[in-house]
C-alpha cells in the first residue's frame, strides 16, 4: 500500500481485496468479551476533523482503541478556521509531535493531498469535500460482499445527490474496479458533469436504475440544495426520485438497501424502506469499525499479531 | 547617445521587414533600419546572426499589485520580471488597493515605474468607481493621468447598461474597454473548468459558457455603441466563436489568450501534482478541445494578442486548500519561451506573427507607441534567442512571487536582451550576448 490512503484511486484491485479480507479478521475482535488487541500499541493516531461528524469520527476512534493505538481527537470548528491558523500550520504542528497517522476530515476536496505532501505521518482521508471517502466505500464493499458473496457482476444503483457526494466518487471507483455494474440516478441538476466517464451508467429514471438491481445505495439530499435550484421541493424530490417500497419492488427480490448516513427519512428514502428487512444500514455502521481497523493496521505496516 | 545594432535578424511586420538589418538608435528612438548603416561614432553592438531583433514586446495584461499588495509584487519587481521576460512595456490592471479609479493612483503607479526605470508601464483604469459596478469612474481624468484603457478586471462590468455607457463614454477618449468575461451566477463559487477532471476531483466547475455568454453580451454592446471591446484572457472555444462572429459582422472586438490557456489543460488539476494550486486560475484551465481551439485561433489570425495575465501571489496564499487559494499564476518570465516552444517551433505561427501577437497588436489596441521599428519610434527592442535552451526556474525569477506551474520545464527559445528607450535593461547571461 502507498504511504497514505487519500482515495480509492490509491488502491489496486488486490489491495482492495486485502483490506476486505483483513477486515474479516478484525470483525471477529468485536465479538470477543475483551474487544482489544495490542496491534497498534505505541502508535499515535490523530483524528483531525474540520467538519462535524459523529459516525465517522466515532468509528475511527473505536477502531483505533480496539487496536490499542493512542488516539487524540481534534475538532476544529469551521468558524475558527477563518481567523485561526492555516491547515498546513496546524498539520505541521501536529506533525512536530510525531504521530504515526493523521485521520483527516475536511470540507475542501484535496485537503488530504496537501497534508500528504508536507507530512511524514500517514494520512487517512476520512472525507474531503466532494472528492472521496475511501473508508466508506470499503465498508460498503465489505457489506455487499458479506450479503452477496461477490461484487463482480452485481448491479448496484446509487441514487441521490451525486454531484456533492464523496461517497459516490469512492464507490464508483471501487465498485467498477471490482467489476460491478454501477448505475447512478437522480435529477440532472445533481449529477456531476461527465459522470459517465466514471465508468458508470447514468439515468434520470430511478425505475430504470433500480430494475433488477442487487444493491441500492441512497445518498443524502440536503434541504439547502433547494436554494441552489437543484430541485423544487422535498415533496417533488421524494415523489420523483425517493426510494419507496413500490420502487423497491422493481429490484431483485433479495436486493439490499444501503445508506452512508445520516438519512433524511421521507426525502431520499421512505421510512418503510429504511426500516425494512432488506435494509443493511446498521450493518454498514458495524462493519465500518472492522474496515477502519483493517486500514489502520495495513497502513501501519501490517506489523504485530 | 547613439547605438548601432549590427547583424541580427530584424522581424518587424509593421514595416514588412524580415531579414538581417542594422538598427540605429539615436536619443532613445529608432533612427534607421537598413543594411550597412555607418557607425558615425555610434556605439556598435555586434548581434550574432541567430538572434532576432523585434520591436519591444508589450504585455497588455499584468497585475503589478502596487499599491496595496506589495507582499505579492511591486511595480519595481514586476517590471524587473517584465524585462527579464522580454517585455519592454506592460499594461497593469486597476484591481489594486485602493483601486486605480482616480488620477492619484494612476500617478502613483507611474511614479513608481519611473523610479524603477525598467519597462514602460501603461496603467489601465477602472471602468467603475471602486470597481463596484455602479457609477463610472472619472474616465477623462484617468485618461489625462496616463491610463490607456479601462477595465473592471477580476470581474466583468456588472451590468449591460453600465457596459453600454462605458463603451460610449470611453470611445470619446479612444480607450478600449477590456472585459473579464464571466457570467457571475454561472461561475458561482466554481474553482475549475466544469468537466471530467473537476468532477472526479470533487471541485466545483465553471463552464466555458460562463465566459462566452458575457462575451456575446459585450460584443453586442460594442456593435450597439461603436465602442471597442477587448476580450481579456479568453479560455473557452465558445468565446473564440463569439469573437469570430463579432469580427465577421464588423464589431470592434479584439481578444487575447494567455500562454497557460494554449499550453495547459484541466488534466493538470490531477497530474502530476493533484490539487496543485498553481493550476488554479480564472478563467480556469479548460479541456483539450478549448486548448486546441486557442492554438487554431492563434494560427489562423482570429486571436489578436498573447498576454500573460501575470497574477503574482505570495506562497502563503497558495499553500492552502485548493478551494481557498487565490486564482492566478505568474507569466511574465515564461511567456516568450512558451510561445517559441509551443507555437513558433512547431510551425503554428511565424516569427512575424509572434511579433504581431506580442507587440504590434497590443500597441495598436492600446494606442501606445511601439510595436514597430519605424523611424522615430521609441527604441524599445526585444532580442530573442529562438534556439536557446531554457529551463524554467521559479526560484530565480525576478517576480516577487513564484506561483508558476511551469517550474522545471525545459523549453526551446528565450530572451537574449531587452532594450527600453535605447538603454539595455536586461541581458540574459545564458544567451552570451554582449549588449
Amino acid at each position: 500500500m502507498k504511504k497514505d490512503l487519500l482515495g480509492i484511486s490509491d488502491l489496486t484491485r488486490d489491495e482492495i481485496y486485502l483490506v476486505l479480507d483483513t477486515a474479516e479478521a478484525m470483525r471477529e475482535i468485536a465479538e470477543r468479551p475483551i474487544k482489544k488487541v495490542p496491534t497498534l500499541r505505541g502508535k499515535t493516531v490523530v483524528n483531525l476533523f474540520y467538519e462535524p461528524s459523529t459516525r465517522t469520527r466515532t468509528s475511527f476512534e473505536i477502531a483505533e482503541k480496539r487496536l490499542s493505538a493512542d488516539t487524540l481527537n481534534i475538532a476544529v470548528a469551521a468558524s475558527s478556521v477563518l481567523k485561526g491558523e492555516t491547515l498546513v500550520d496546524t498539520a505541521l504542528n501536529i506533525e512536530a509531535m510525531a504521530p504515526d497517522m493523521i485521520v483527516l476530515r475536511h470540507a475542501s476536496s484535496g485537503a488530504g493531498h496537501l497534508l500528504a505532501r508536507l507530512c511524514k505521518s500517514r494520512i487517512i482521508n476520512a472525507g474531503d469535500g466532494m472528492h472521496e471517502h475511501p473508508t466508506q466505500a470499503l465498508l460498503d464493499a465489505f457489506t455487499i460482499r458479506e450479503h452477496k458473496k461477490r461484487i463482480e457482476g452485481l448491479k448496484v444503483a446509487i441514487i441521490g445527490d451525486l454531484l456533492h457526494s464523496r461517497v459516490l466518487r469512492s464507490n464508483a471507483l471501487l465498485l467498477t474496479t471490482l467489476g460491478a455494474e454501477v448505475w447512478v440516478s437522480g435529477p440532472r441538476t445533481l449529477m456531476p458533469p461527465a459522470v459517465e466517464r466514471f465508468g458508470v451508467r447514468a439515468s434520470t429514471s430511478v425505475d430504470e436504475a433500480v430494475a433488477d438491481a442487487d444493491v441500492i445505495m441512497l445518498l443524502r439530499i440536503q434541504h439547502e440544495r433547494m436554494n441552489g435550484a437543484f430541485f423544487p421541493s422535498v415533496r417533488e424530490y421524494f415523489n420523483t426520485f425517493g426510494m419507496t417500497t413500490a420502487r423497491m419492488a422493481r429490484a431483485k427480490p433479495d436486493a439490499i438497501i444501503m445508506h452512508p448516513g445520516p438519512m433524511n427519512r421521507g426525502v431520499e428514502i421512505a421510512s418503510e424502506v429504511a426500516d425494512g428487512p432488506y435494509s443493511v444500514i446498521l450493518e454498514q455502521v458495524a462493519n465500518g469499525v472492522a474496515v477502519r481497523m483493517a486500514v489502520l493496521y495495513l497502513l501501519a505496516g501490517g506489523e504485530g499479531d | 547617445m547613439r547605438r548601432l545594432l549590427k547583424g541580427g535578424r530584424v522581424v518587424d511586420p509593421a514595416n514588412g521587414r524580415d531579414g538581417v538589418f542594422d538598427v540605429l538608435i539615436d536619443d532613445g528612438r529608432i533612427a534607421g533600419v537598413g543594411r550597412g548603416l555607418p557607425a558615425n561614432g555610434a556605439e556598435v553592438l555586434e548581434v550574432p546572426s541567430g538572434i532576432v531583433i523585434a520591436p519591444g514586446l508589450i504585455d497588455m495584461h499584468v497585475h503589478l499589485r502596487e499599491p496595496g499588495q506589495e507582499h505579492k509584487e511591486t511595480v519595481a519587481t514586476g517590471t524587473a520580471a517584465a524585462v527579464a521576460g522580454g517585455f519592454t512595456a506592460v499594461a497593469c490592471m486597476p484591481n489594486t488597493d485602493p483601486v486605480n479609479d482616480n488620477a492619484g493612483v494612476t500617478e502613483y503607479v507611474l511614479k513608481k515605474a519611473a523610479e524603477a526605470r525598467l519597462a514602460r508601464v501603461y496603467p489601465i483604469g477602472a471602468v467603475s468607481r471602486g470597481q463596484k459596478g455602479e457609477q463610472l469612474a472619472d474616465i477623462a481624468e484617468l485618461k489625462q493621468a496616463g491610463c490607456v484603457a479601462l477595465t473592471d478586471d477580476g470581474k466583468p462590468v456588472a451590468t449591460a447598461l453600465l457596459m453600454r455607457r462605458a463603451l460610449e463614454y470611453a470611445s470619446m477618449f479612444g480607450m478600449p474597454v477590456i472585459e473579464h468575461c464571466e457570467e457571475q451566477t454561472l461561475k458561482g463559487d466554481g474553482v475549475a473548468h466544469e468537466g471530467f477532471h473537476a468532477s472526479s476531483l470533487g471541485l466545483r466547475g465553471i463552464p466555458g459558457q460562463a465566459e462566452s455568454i458575457m462575451a456575446l453580451r459585450d460584443i453586442s454592446l460594442a456593435e450597439l455603441t461603436g465602442g471597442a471591446v477587448h476580450i481579456a484572457h479568453m479560455s473557452a472555444r465558445q468565446t473564440l466563436d463569439a469573437v469570430r462572429f463579432g469580427k465577421a459582422r464588423g464589431a470592434r472586438v479584439t481578444c487575447e489568450v494567455t500562454p497557460h490557456h494554449f499550453v495547459l489543460t484541466d488534466a493538470r488539476l490531477a497530474e502530476p501534482i493533484a490539487y496543485d494550486t498553481n493550476t488554479k486560475m480564472n478563467p480556469p484551465l479548460r479541456e483539450e478541445a478549448d486548448r486546441d481551439a486557442m492554438l487554431a485561433g492563434l494560427s489562423d489570425g482570429s486571436i489578436d494578442v498573447i498576454a500573460t495575465d501575470h497574477a503574482p501571489h505570495h506562497y502563503d496564499e497558495k499553500r492552502v486548500e485548493f478551494d481557498h487559494a487565490p486564482f492566478g499564476i505568474t507569466g511574465l518570465e515564461t511567456a516568450v519561451s512558451l510561445v517559441f516552444d509551443r507555437l513558433v517551433h512547431p510551425g503554428l505561427i511565424t516569427l512575424g506573427r509572434m511579433v504581431e501577437l506580442m507587440s504590434l497588436n497590443p500597441a495598436r489596441i492600446l494606442r501606445v507607441p511601439g510595436g514597430s521599428l519605424s523611424d522615430g519610434a521609441p527604441a524599445d527592442l526585444t532580442l530573442l534567442a529562438p534556439d536557446l535552451s531554457v529551463t524554467v526556474s521559479a526560484a530565480t525569477m525576478r517576480s516577487k512571487s513564484k506561483n508558476t506551474p511551469f517550474d522545471g520545464w525545459a523549453l526551446r527559445g528565450g530572451v537574449a536582451a531587452t532594450i527600453v528607450g535605447g538603454r539595455t535593461v536586461y541581458v540574459n547571461e545564458d544567451a552570451k550576448l554582449r549588449i
